[in-house]
């Protein structure tokens, strides 16, 4: 086991419109994406990011090694709750996940 | 014959790299497309219908693309101006291009497309059935259309194709989709359509999709079958990854982009290295809806704001600040309610612990020992008069307050005079609908003028 940041290339997540995030874990071969994609079920994400499960997109995009989240926003970007109006930490939150 | 569309940077305003623009001039574009903005800097340019950008660096870029336009010889399009697109962002745009024409002595033919939408507008679209809520999407009844400051509709490709057909050597449109101002030229021309929207994805930050994105400037070349993205920053490169991976970036759906009158699918495209550090890619498929829908964006007021920051930095306050700053807070409600006569739902009061959980709130899981905890208290109410009031009597709590009623009142940081900082309005997003057109020019309009002198 090892915190999902030391085992692939990139974490980053960005706003996808005022009203949504998304995240994108890029990893450097197959093997990487097999580990993490069974590492990473819906549910274990949702619960790290308290979000209801069935709001969490998930895709795996084999071509690029990627696993990808995306997820309606707790409070729209920039509205009075919102304390990261681009959702740029939001992937700082997955990296210390032990996969 | 292919399509070329020279796309500058990602925003106007980001700059780029003044070789690669002339060498995108060089190997000759059909047209050039820039955007202008985005709803990616907050709500308050959209509420306000202003620009996030330096209006010098903006006007400093647009010269430089306006010398190239002439000496390519072809239409320059600019989407989302000033960072909302509203009209106003649309007319400080043209400002900028009727000084700009003046100095440089040239004559130019400037189409204006406005997309505002009126709220009365938008309140008949409801009634009538032709307003569709996204996912998720805020609420728009009578008082929710009332307190909204600017409404704009998203422009596709068929309304910047009707601005390049009024003969113009600079269009400056409103709120555009990312991708419209690429796409519109290369579907006019026949090209394949879902290679356009897709090469127009691609290319809709600039050099984003390369392996230098400050480098700015790619060249897409579309035609029957696909598109080929080319750099043309010296040294940098597109590889089948970087432009890929492109399309997941700011897209909830790797594989689906919707777009006015229809959408992208790019499940079954191909990359591919090309000549000169390009890629080519084939296989994306445009699908056309049956109807043709617009997205809305709105802004709201929130209310009006005064920030307040201090900074502590006792250890014994350090270790018990999230007590201590519930403890402040239930004792500033009290003040209000006693001294101004403010129920709790007159006002809003947030305080945030900068080193302990700002960014994060309570997702946050890592707790460390801060040195010491920057207290950012945010205060909005109906009026600037009523928040700036509240800040006030806050002022000494905030500076004075203890961790319990038997001790010494301590005195903490304040990094500043005055403490407080009035913030004016503050917005919030308010539309996340799409709207049912009869013709895709419904709503928008077109404004033609000459500027400059030749």
């Amino acid at each position: 086991m090892a915190e999902l940041r030391h085992v692939v290339r990139r974490i980053r997540s960005k706003n996808a419109g005022p009203f949504w995030i998304t995240i994108d874990i890029f990893c450097d071969s197959t093997d990487v994406l097999a580990r993490v994609t069974a590492a990473l079920p819906v549910e274990r994400v949702a619960g790290h990011l308290q979000l209801d499960a069935s709001h969490l997109k998930r895709f795996e995009i084999p071509t690029l090694n990627v696993l990808k989240f995306s997820f309606p926003r707790p409070h729209p970007q920039g509205s009075l709750r919102d304390r990261d109006m681009h959702g740029a930490q939001v992937a700082l939150l997955l990296e210390l996940l032990e996969v | 014959m292919p399509t070329r569309v020279l796309i500058p940077s990602g925003v106007l305003g980001l700059g780029f790299d003044p070789d690669a623009l002339a060498r995108g001039i060089e190997v000759g574009p059909d047209i050039i497309a820039i955007d202008g903005g985005s709803t990616d800097s907050g709500p308050f340019y959209l509420g306000t219908g202003t620009s996030k950008y330096s209006r010098a660096v903006c006007r400093d870029e647009w010269r430089q693309l306006l010398e190239a336009r002439a000496a390519a010889g072809v239409p320059l399009v600019i989407g989302s101006c000033g960072t909302c697109g509203t009209a106003s962002a649309v007319d400080w745009m043209f400002e900028i291009t009727a000084e700009l024409a003046t100095e440089l002595g040239q004559t130019l033919r400037v189409a204006r497309l406005y997309s505002d939408v009126p709220i009365d507008e938008l309140r008949r679209a409801r009634d009538a059935g032709r307003l569709s809520p996204l996912d998720p999407a805020p609420p728009i009844d009578d008082a929710a259309l009332a307190g909204m400051t600017n409404i704009v509709a998203l422009t596709g490709a068929e309304q910047i194709q009707a601005a390049i057909d009024t003969g113009a050597d600079v269009v400056l449109a409103g709120r555009t989709t990312d991708t419209a101002t690429i796409a519109a030229l290369p579907l006019a021309r026949g090209m394949h359509a879902g290679a356009a929207w897709h090469g127009a994805k691609i290319a809709e930050c600039g050099a984003f999709c390369t392996t230098r994105p400050a480098s700015g400037v790619v060249m897409v070349s579309f035609d029957e079958t696909g598109f080929t993205v080319t750099p043309m920053g010296d040294g940098v490169r597109c590889t089948p990854q970087s432009v890929a991976a492109h399309m997941l970036y700011e897209n909830s759906d790797p594989w689906i982009l919707h777009e006015p009158g229809g959408h992208l699918d790019v499940t079954s495209a191909s990359y591919v290295k090309a000549a000169d550090d390009g890629v080519r890619v084939e296989g994306a498929a445009w699908m056309t809806a049956p109807d043709y829908r617009v997205k809305l964006e709105g802004a709201r007021l929130a209310g009006y704001q005064t920030m307040m920051l201090a900074v502590i930095r006792d250890p014994r306050y350090v270790d018990a600040v999230s007590d201590w700053a519930d403890r402040l807070l239930t004792h500033c409600r009290e003040l209000i309610a006693a001294s101004l006569g403010l129920s709790d739902d007159a006002y809003d009061i947030e305080l945030r612990l900068i080193g302990v959980d700002s960014a994060l709130g309570g997702l946050e899981r890592h707790r460390g020992s801060p040195v010491e905890v920057g207290v950012m208290l945010l205060i909005t109410a109906a009026s600037q008069a009523a928040a700036s009031e509240i800040a006030a009597l806050i002022n000494p709590h905030l500076l004075h307050y203890p961790l319990t009623d038997d001790e010494p009142m301590p005195t903490f940081a304040f990094p500043m005079s005055p403490v407080h900082s009035d913030r004016g309005a503050v917005y919030e997003f308010a539309l996340n609908h799409v709207l049912g057109l009869n013709d895709p020019m419904d709503g928008f309009r077109l404004r033609v003028d000459e500027v400059g002198h030749g």
